[in-house]
């Protein structure tokens, strides 16, 4: 059975995992990261959605050893246990972004692959677009929209999130 | 999946040398296409050829009165590359509109042409610009590289290395996207690569794939504006019909397209 080695929210990891054992299987069932969701079986819903060498990426859609070397942030990466949560995490609580969850990590990572690639100030038509690869059965998406709007404003000034893995 | 021998060469040759020596082997590339048929058991190659670690694959270049884009080069970096969107705008933001953000990030362009899925957008790209697909092996030119559904010129051994798309004097895409996928229920890209030349192309319509409009082509040398294209119809009988659109709407849909396509090229 194929070995990697890979950074997963800044630590480094090792596993042994068939050749095909998806990106999402590694983290949810080989790390215990259960914070990325298995959502549809075919790359439409974005619940999977994590950052590889800080670029946002469907984890259901990519094999495991394409990560081998690769630096992966999952939604646990982004506030230390306990800790503040990030600031896009927390514009997510404030504009009740949520109702039942599931989407919700896939939809904090792409709205932080969003601001790190189109900036701070994201209009409603930005959003919305870069939500395509998203699926919500709960909210509507208005506040989805409207706490990623807030939550792209709130990380002016800190550090790029991809970095921080 | 069924389970395979995972391989990640470290340059082009000894990718087509796996591909050469190994039972049923299959390239990798960003895997949007390739890994969702695999998760359903519609393919099940023994081994996968990863092109992920081969460097000199990707890049964007500006050589002379062409754009070169490495075969590896992701949707999101065309879509964003000053050089395409000073250089070949409609190129831009067809990569813009394929799939949705993280399909983007991890999607190539060599991946898709090679695949010649028939409502994909880039065929209809090389198609209309006249683009050159260098491989492995040789050069290929558009019009001989796109040979049927899902089937293309390429050797079992052969990589898509760059493609080479020449500037044109003016060109536009219109695409109606289907709602769910996003993939093109009928894309066309319409490119004026010279006083008398004027190629249309049409993906997302055809049973084979993509396809020229030769009617439409001529009115627009005569001139090129929307109002030339009034008129000109695509026979619905050799369009696909399937739960998505009918061909006549297709049809339809064609012609409004081209109509777009070339009042986003004559901006």
């Amino acid at each position: 059975m194929p070995r990697m080695s890979l950074t997963v929210n800044g630590k480094a990891v090792s596993a042994d995992v068939e050749a095909r054992t998806l990106l999402v299987t590694l983290l949810r069932e080989h790390l215990k990261l259960t914070g990325t969701h298995v959502g549809c079986d075919t790359s439409q819903c974005g619940a999977c959605v994590v950052h590889v060498d800080g670029r946002a990426v469907k984890s259901c859609t990519m094999l495991a050893l394409q990560a081998d070397g690769a630096r992966v942030l999952t939604i646990e990466g982004l506030a230390p246990e306990g800790g503040a949560l990030h600031p896009m995490q927390e514009a997510f609580r404030t504009h009740h972004g949520l109702q039942c969850g599931y989407c919700t990590p896939g939809m904090i990572m792409t709205a932080i692959d969003l601001v790190n690639r189109e900036g701070h100030e994201l209009d409603e038509h930005t959003i919305r677009a870069g939500l395509e690869g998203n699926l919500c059965r709960c909210t509507g998406y208005h506040n989805i929209v409207k706490a990623i709007a807030a939550g792209a404003s709130a990380m002016k000034g800190k550090r790029r999130a991809a970095s921080a893995a | 999946m069924y389970n395979f021998t995972f391989h990640r060469p470290a340059d082009v040759e000894k990718a087509a040398a796996l591909l050469q020596s190994s039972e049923e082997a299959k390239l990798l590339a960003g895997g949007q296409t390739l890994i969702p048929t695999l998760k359903q058991r519609l393919a099940a190659p023994r081994n996968l050829v990863d092109l992920g670690a081969i460097e000199g694959l990707v890049g964007i270049e500006r050589k002379g009165r062409n754009v070169v884009i490495g075969a590896m080069t992701r949707h999101a970096a065309v879509a964003a590359s000053a050089v395409v969107i000073k250089a070949i705008p409609p190129l831009a933001e067809l990569a813009s509109h394929i799939g949705d953000p993280a399909v983007r990030n991890q999607g190539t362009l060599g991946g898709s042409i090679a695949n010649n899925d028939p409502a994909a957008d880039y065929p209809a790209a090389c198609i209309g610009l006249g683009a050159t697909i260098v491989t492995s092996k040789r050069k290929i030119e558009a019009d001989d590289f796109f040979t049927g559904l899902f089937e293309t010129a390429l050797e079992p051994d052969e990589i898509i290395t760059q493609v080479s798309f020449p500037l044109p004097i003016r060109a536009g895409y219109a695409k109606f996207p289907n709602p769910a996928s996003r993939y093109a229920l009928v894309g066309v890209f319409v490119a004026e690569r010279g006083k008398k030349e004027v190629r249309v192309a049409v993906t997302g319509a055809g049973e084979s794939g993509v396809f020229r409009v030769p009617a439409m082509e001529r009115a627009l040398v005569k001139r090129f504006a929307p109002k030339s294209l009034e008129g000109v119809k695509v026979d619905a009988k050799s369009l696909v019909s399937d739960l998505h659109a009918g061909a006549e709407y297709r049809a339809h849909l064609i012609g409004v397209m081209a109509q777009r396509a070339v009042e986003a090229a004559a901006k």
